[in-house]
Order: structure tokens, then C-alpha cells, then sequence
């Protein structure tokens, strides 16, 4: 057994930090686009939307059920074979469009559930003075969903996060890739792995730091 | 003197059994009505088809120069209903996200379209009237039941609605919150508020209502002043359910 390197990790720091910025990106972008996407998809097959709801049934049933990497591929590799417009894809988008279509899968089921977790009640009173449905749902239903989903959906975000590291294989340099580079040069991998596995590790603890802001935001309204 | 309201042949069904069998109904302006009658009737679903909770099968309901003719009434009639009639829940049915203030409020500000500032003082109003000032910025879930009740009614009277109605509003209070909501609806019904309430407290229905319908099996089965209902039904079915409620 070898000693690790500490000094050869201490020179690894600002490389692998300065990656940072394009993780959080790829990641927050990615997470406000499936939010979005989520809170549409889930809305339209709790009102049964006809037939919109039997295409987002598939389409989540799709993204749920085949490997974030094999999206990664198809949708960076495989879909400029059939519309070369899309070679000019760069991997970064790429990789933002995957994350969003897959975590948007997942989270939509999570939004479904709390919406229809909200009671009835709430609706009936909504309805009862003359809101539209749309209004309903943004005014009253949804946010009230929103604090029931919210601790699933922030375990979303942060396997968002980790999951930019796929984008290494879409030849995006970020965190993961830089690692990658340094340990290619150096051979050691273990001190460049341990290093960017810290930095995945400390972003997400400070990130739990602002989920328990956020759960406590949204629980104003039932905390006694 | 015309009908605010004007119901004919309200029919309700779920799956094959008829809740609403032909609910004729005409209420003037200023009258307040109690409907009593045994568990299960359709007093309730009479109510929820006012305001359009549950969809009525057939029949018309007429208010001012709205005709809904229920087996083609379209999402706009549906609205302009709803905003018609203001609905007072048994169980307040409160909006959990939003303050005693702002749930007084919604209504005001989303469907009335009144700016923000109007609506406020509006609310503040009736937080007044309705004895809770100081609870204004509280969540529905820090309030007592007969609290959460009050601005449930408070929420109901922001709307001005023509017609009020009251769906069962004291069953789910414990004892001791009763009277305070009970009071506030009477001081609602003093200012000659059309209103259809559907209650058990005979002695409140009788305090406070022109006419009292008995119903039965989804039909009217005898409406009249209290004193007659009260004093000298007519129909067998109404002496014995007053005889067992006592």
C-alpha cells in the first residue's frame, strides 16, 4: 500500500473547482426545465387531458424505464443519424436535454401523487368561488403540493447533480471529465477520484443546508 | 313577487340511484330558508348542484338573467354560476396555503379582479364583522374550529354572492364552537341575506328562517313558515322526523 498523495490532491482542488460552475449549470438548468416540464406533465393526466395524457403515460414510461446513460447516447449520438441539423449538438445541451427528460419523468409522478394527495375539500372551495381550473391549481393546489413533493423533489436535484457526471461521455469536460484528464496524466487515480467524489459530496451537503430552508418556507402555512 | 332563484326539476343521479328526484324551488329576494330532513335525503347534494359541486342530471336553475339548463350547461354558465352563489362548507374547507385575510381575499383579487389593496381592506372588513381582527395573518391549521368556520362564512360574505348557501356549517364544530358560528350566521341572516341553509339545529332553523322544506327521498316533501312546519305539519312523514329529533 502507497501513502495517498495529499500534496498532488491539494494542486487538484482549483483544477476540479473550477469546473464547479459548469456543473451547477448543467445541473440548474436542467432542474428548472424538468420543473416546469414535470408540473405540466403531472397537471395534464391528473385532469385526464385526453389523449395528451395517453402520450405523457408513454413518454414517462419510456424515460423511466431505459438508462439515463442510454438516453445520453441516443439523444447525442443517435439522433443526428436521423436529423443531421442536430450534429451541431454540442454535449453540454446535450446532456441538459437528457437530464431534463429523464428527471422530468420522475418527478412528474412524484408532483401527480402530491396533487392528488391535496384534499378534495381544497379543490370543491377553490371551485365553489368561481376559480377557473387553472386557477385552482396554480392558486391553491399546487402549492400545496409543491410542500408535500418537495423533500422527493430535492433528492431529484441532487441526483440531478451527480448525474452530470455522465456528461464526461458525451466529451464534455466538466468535474468528472477534468478528473478523468488529471488521472490519465498522473496515473493517480485514486487521489484524482477521491478529490472530485469530495467535491460532489460537499456541493450536496450545502445544497441540504438550503433544503431544509426551502422545506421550512413552504411548511409556514401548517406549522403550528 | 319574482324568484331570486328559480329551480324546476332538478334531477341528481349516482350511478342508478336518484338523490334529486324533481327539485322545484323559488326564493325570493331577502328569503332565507332551512332545509331539514333525515341523513341521505339530498338536502346536501340539493345544495352542492346549486353552486355546481355536483353536476345535476336535468332540471333548470334560474338566477337573474342566467338559465342553466342543466343537461347542456357549459363551462362559461357553470362560472358565472358559481359566481353567483357563495358556499359555506361543513367542513370550512379552508384554503390550507393561504392566511384567515388572504383566503377572505381570493376570491376578491382572482375572480372579482379587485386590486390587491381594495381586497385587503374588504377583508379587514369582514374580519371585523366576523370577530377576528387579530387572526387575520393566521394559517387555517393555528385556528379553532369555530375560527376556521367563521372565515369560511367570512370568505363566503366577501363575494356578495346572491344567493348563500350553508351546508350543514355547525355539524363538524365541537359543542362549544356552535353558538359563535351560529350567531354569526343569524347576524348575516338580520341583514335579509338570500340564503338556503341545510341544518339540524331546528331550534336555529326556526329562529332564523321565512320557510322551512322538509325533504325526504330526493323530493320536497313539505315546505311552509316555521311555526307551521314546527307547530302543525301536514305530511305524516314530517311529524315523525320532527318526533324523532325532538
Amino acid at each position: 500500500m502507497r501513502p495517498l498523495d495529499i500534496a498532488y490532491m491539494g494542486n487538484m482542488l482549483p483544477v476540479i473547482a473550477s469546473y464547479i460552475p459548469l456543473t451547477l449549470f448543467m445541473a440548474v438548468v436542467g432542474m428548472v426545465l424538468a420543473l416546469v416540464l414535470a408540473a405540466v406533465f403531472a397537471v395534464v393526466r391528473v385532469l385526464r387531458v385526453p389523449i395528451i395524457d395517453r402520450v405523457v403515460a408513454v413518454f414517462i414510461s419510456f424515460f423511466r424505464g431505459t438508462p439515463l446513460l442510454v438516453q445520453l447516447f441516443l439523444f447525442y449520438y443517435g439522433l443526428p443519424q436521423l436529423f443531421p441539423s442536430l450534429t451541431s449538438l454540442d454535449g453540454v445541451t446535450a446532456a441538459i436535454i437528457g437530464l431534463t427528460l429523464h428527471f422530468a419523468a420522475y418527478m412528474a409522478e412524484s408532483i401527480r401523487g402530491a396533487i392528488l394527495g391535496v384534499d378534495r375539500s381544497q379543490w370543491e372551495a377553490a371551485s365553489s368561488i368561481g376559480m377557473t381550473q387553472g386557477q385552482v391549481l396554480r392558486r391553491i393546489i399546487l402549492p400545496q403540493a409543491a410542500r408535500v413533493a418537495a423533500p422527493t423533489l430535492m433528492n431529484y436535484f441532487i441526483d440531478m447533480i451527480k448525474s452530470t457526471s455522465l456528461a464526461f461521455t458525451l466529451g464534455v469536460t466538466e468535474m468528472m471529465g477534468a478528473a478523468q484528464k488529471e488521472a490519465a496524466g498522473s496515473f493517480l487515480y485514486l487521489e484524482a477520484f477521491l478529490v472530485v467524489a469530495l467535491f460532489y459530496w460537499a456541493i450536496v451537503e450545502i445544497l441540504s443546508v438550503g433544503q431544509r430552508w426551502i422545506e421550512r418556507h413552504l411548511g409556514r402555512a401548517v406549522a403550528r | 313577487m319574482s324568484c331570486e332563484i328559480r329551480v324546476d326539476g332538478l334531477v341528481k343521479r349516482f350511478g342508478d340511484q336518484t338523490v334529486l328526484d324533481g327539485i322545484d324551488l323559488c326564493l325570493q329576494p331577502g328569503e332565507r330558508v332551512a332545509i331539514i330532513g333525515p341523513s341521505g335525503t339530498g338536502k346536501s347534494t340539493l345544495l352542492r348542484c346549486l353552486n355546481y359541486l355536483d353536476r345535476p342530471d336535468a332540471g333548470h336553475i334560474r338566477l337573474g338573467d342566467l338559465d342553466i339548463d342543466a343537461a347542456k350547461a357549459s363551462s362559461a354558465d357553470v362560472l358565472a354560476l358559481r359566481r353567483r352563489t357563495s358556499f359555506v362548507f361543513q367542513n370550512y374547507a379552508l384554503f390550507a396555503n393561504k392566511t384567515a385575510r388572504e383566503n377572505i381575499m381570493e376570491g376578491l383579487t382572482v375572480v372579482r379582479g379587485w386590486p390587491k389593496a381594495k381586497a385587503g381592506a374588504r377583508a379587514d372588513e369582514i374580519l371585523a364583522q366576523i370577530g377576528l381582527s387579530d387572526r387575520g395573518d393566521s394559517y387555517p391549521v393555528n385556528l379553532s374550529g369555530g375560527q376556521q368556520q367563521r372565515v369560511g362564512i367570512g370568505r363566503a360574505m366577501a363575494l356578495h354572492a346572491d344567493l348563500m348557501l350553508f351546508d350543514e356549517p355547525t355539524s363538524a364544530l365541537d359543542p362549544e364552537w356552535v353558538g359563535e358560528v351560529l350567531d354569526l350566521i343569524r347576524q348575516i341572516a338580520d341583514g335579509r341575506q338570500t340564503m338556503l341553509i341545510v341544518t339540524h339545529e331546528m331550534q336555529f332553523a326556526r329562529e332564523i328562517a321565512d320557510r322551512i322544506i322538509f325533504m325526504e327521498g330526493g323530493r320536497i316533501v313539505e315546505q311552509g313558515p316555521p311555526e307551521q312546519i314546527f307547530g302543525a305539519a301536514q305530511d305524516e312523514r314530517t311529524r315523525a322526523f320532527l318526533r324523532r329529533v325532538g
